[in-house]
């Protein structure tokens, strides 16, 4: 519960997540989440499957609706009945589990549709932002194939592209290598790490822990709906403070 | 059984005065094919906006969009064809019934709205399907890069819902050209009405049912054909069964 950080004491946080609570129906399956994310920071979220990881990181960016508590992202109120959602969605980058590329249109199509209908840049000047992160992705090559016909971890990082192709203020994650075979869980991460490095603000739901431990400032671990670890990497990783966490820790690193 | 096979009655006048039988079955068939496609254009618009209805997660608009396809689909396709006929024009406002009446083709412009409501529950309930069978997961990506309920429909979520219910749609499309059939009963002088007719006035029933029913199937197959076009150039290069490639693998074989 504590917010210790040495971040983010002057800068409002980019994301703050306050007592967020969630139900289902009648099944609770957030509750009193807190926690947020400094401009420039790198926060991965972990726990068991079923914890409400990526319930927690669709609240962000208001896909999923939640009851209690209070979100902001960028000062702005997620929960609110009058913010406009569809143009906060459009500046926070969101990558999923799996892929959710559309599969109709062409690598360079993903990559501008939303550009051009959403933040109505012209064709041109986005066409030409697309080419400058398929660069950087390295699949400008595969512009105009259709997403059925890359590879899994190509797919991703089309969809890593794509999101940014909104310059997007902060990404979400939801386990965006968790569908991949392991020999393409390396090309994904290395681009997220350089977007780390470049100072993107990121929240990431992920069980890589070699990533964790390379590019996270801090990490919250989920269970049963709660936070019940928020703290920084170093922490985390060597005097985890609950038990649900250590044994967390030990079924992952040791697996 | 004796009969008198003659071949040669579709070159003999028909007493309607138009001509041969066999163009009185050729005037047939062209309003078979007018019926058949102008209800087939309404039923697509019509059943594409009521099943995507169906699936908006506001409850209202949902329960408007079943209660359409329930009220259109459980009423037979005869009894909707006379109602619009008969009962519809009586009990609308005066001055709208009179024109229903005596506006020109009436029976034409019957069959057509009563096939596009009976066909567009079907079709409804293909895009409902093809709507859902897109994991929530598209919308949520198209809403997460920014866009309304409107813009994820028109550019993600309906494209490829349209795409992925085209083999079922082709058997609508047949579906709507045998019911069309249907408008001979609210005295549409469409194919099997004047094939009626024919076989009442020569009493030659095998020659005029044989030529109809080649007719029929003649047109279906080019609607298979049409459609078996439709999807491979929609077709997603790629994306799961391409049937493109099926195809092309059948033909060269
Ligand atoms: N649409 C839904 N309706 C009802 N319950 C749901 C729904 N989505 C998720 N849940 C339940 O909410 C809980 C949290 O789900 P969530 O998907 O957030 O977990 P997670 O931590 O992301 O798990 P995983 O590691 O398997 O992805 C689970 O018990 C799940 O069964
Ligand atoms: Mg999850």
């Amino acid at each position: 519960m504590e917010k210790d950080e040495k971040t983010g004491e002057k800068a409002p946080p980019m994301i703050l997540l306050d007592k967020v609570g969630k139900f289902y129906g009648n099944f609770r399956v957030l509750s009193e989440c807190s926690t947020q994310v400094a401009k420039g920071e790198v926060v991965v979220v972990c726990g068991p499957s079923g914890s409400g990881k990526s319930t927690l990181i669709k609240c962000v960016n208001g896909l999923e609706p939640f009851q209690e508590g209070e979100i902001l992202v960028n000062g702005v109120s997620v929960g609110a009945a009058s913010t406009d959602l569809p143009k906060l969605r459009s500046h926070v980058g969101m990558v999923f589990q799996n892929f959710e590329l559309f599969p109709h249109m062409t690598i360079l199509e993903n990559l501008t549709i939303a550009q051009t209908k959403v933040i109505k840049r012209d064709k041109a000047e986005a066409e030409q932002r697309a080419a400058e992160l398929l660069h950087r992705v390295g699949l400008h090559i595969h512009a105009t194939r259709y997403p059925g016909q890359l590879s899994g971890g190509q797919q991703q990082r089309v969809a890593i592209a794509r999101a940014l192709a909104m310059d997007p203020i902060c990404m979400l994650f939801d386990e965006p290598t968790s569908a991949l075979d392991p020999e393409m869980i390396s090309e994904v991460l290395d681009v997220m790490t350089e977007l780390a490095q470049d100072g993107m603000t990121m929240m990431c739901v992920t069980h890589e822990m070699g990533f964790a431990k390379r590019v996270a400032h801090r990490v919250a671990f989920i269970d049963q709906g709660q936070i019940v670890e928020d703290v920084s990497k170093d922490e985390f990783f060597d005097h985890p403070r609950s038990e649900r966490a250590a044994q967390f820790l030990s079924r992952i690193l040791h697996h | 059984m004796n009969y008198n096979w003659n071949w040669g009655i579709f070159l003999e006048a028909s007493p309607d005065g138009t001509g041969s039988y066999l163009y009185t079955l050729f005037l047939g068939t062209r309003w078979t094919i007018a019926v058949s496609l102008t209800a087939w254009v309404a039923a697509l618009v019509m059943g594409g906006v009521v099943g995507t209805l169906t699936t908006l997660p506001r409850r209202g608009w949902a329960m408007l969009g079943d209660a359409y396809i329930e009220f259109f689909r459980n009423i037979p396709l005869l009894v909707q064809m006379f109602l619009w006929f008969f009962v519809v024009p009586e009990i609308v406002p005066e001055v709208i019934g009179t024109w229903m009446k005596q506006t020109p083709n009436s029976s034409f412009w019957t069959a057509v709205v009563a096939l596009a409501f009976f066909t567009s529950t079907r079709v409804a309930v293909q895009f409902r399907a093809g709507i859902l069978s897109q994991a929530r997961g598209q919308m949520m990506a198209a809403q997460a890069l920014g866009m309304n309920m409107t813009q994820s429909y028109c550019y993600v979520i309906l494209p490829m819902a349209f795409r992925i219910i085209l083999p079922p749609l082709t058997s609508e499309f047949m579906n709507i050209l045998k019911n069309s059939s249907v408008a001979m009963a609210v005295g549409l002088m469409e194919l099997t009405a004047q094939t009626r007719a024919m076989q009442e006035f020569s009493f030659q029933v095998f020659e005029a049912f044989t030529v109809s029913t080649i007719i029929y199937i003649v047109i279906n197959m080019v609607i298979v054909f049409g459609m078996r076009r439709l999807e491979r150039w929609l077709a997603v290069p790629g994306f799961s069964i391409d049937r493109a490639s099926e195809a092309d693998l059948r033909g060269g074989a």
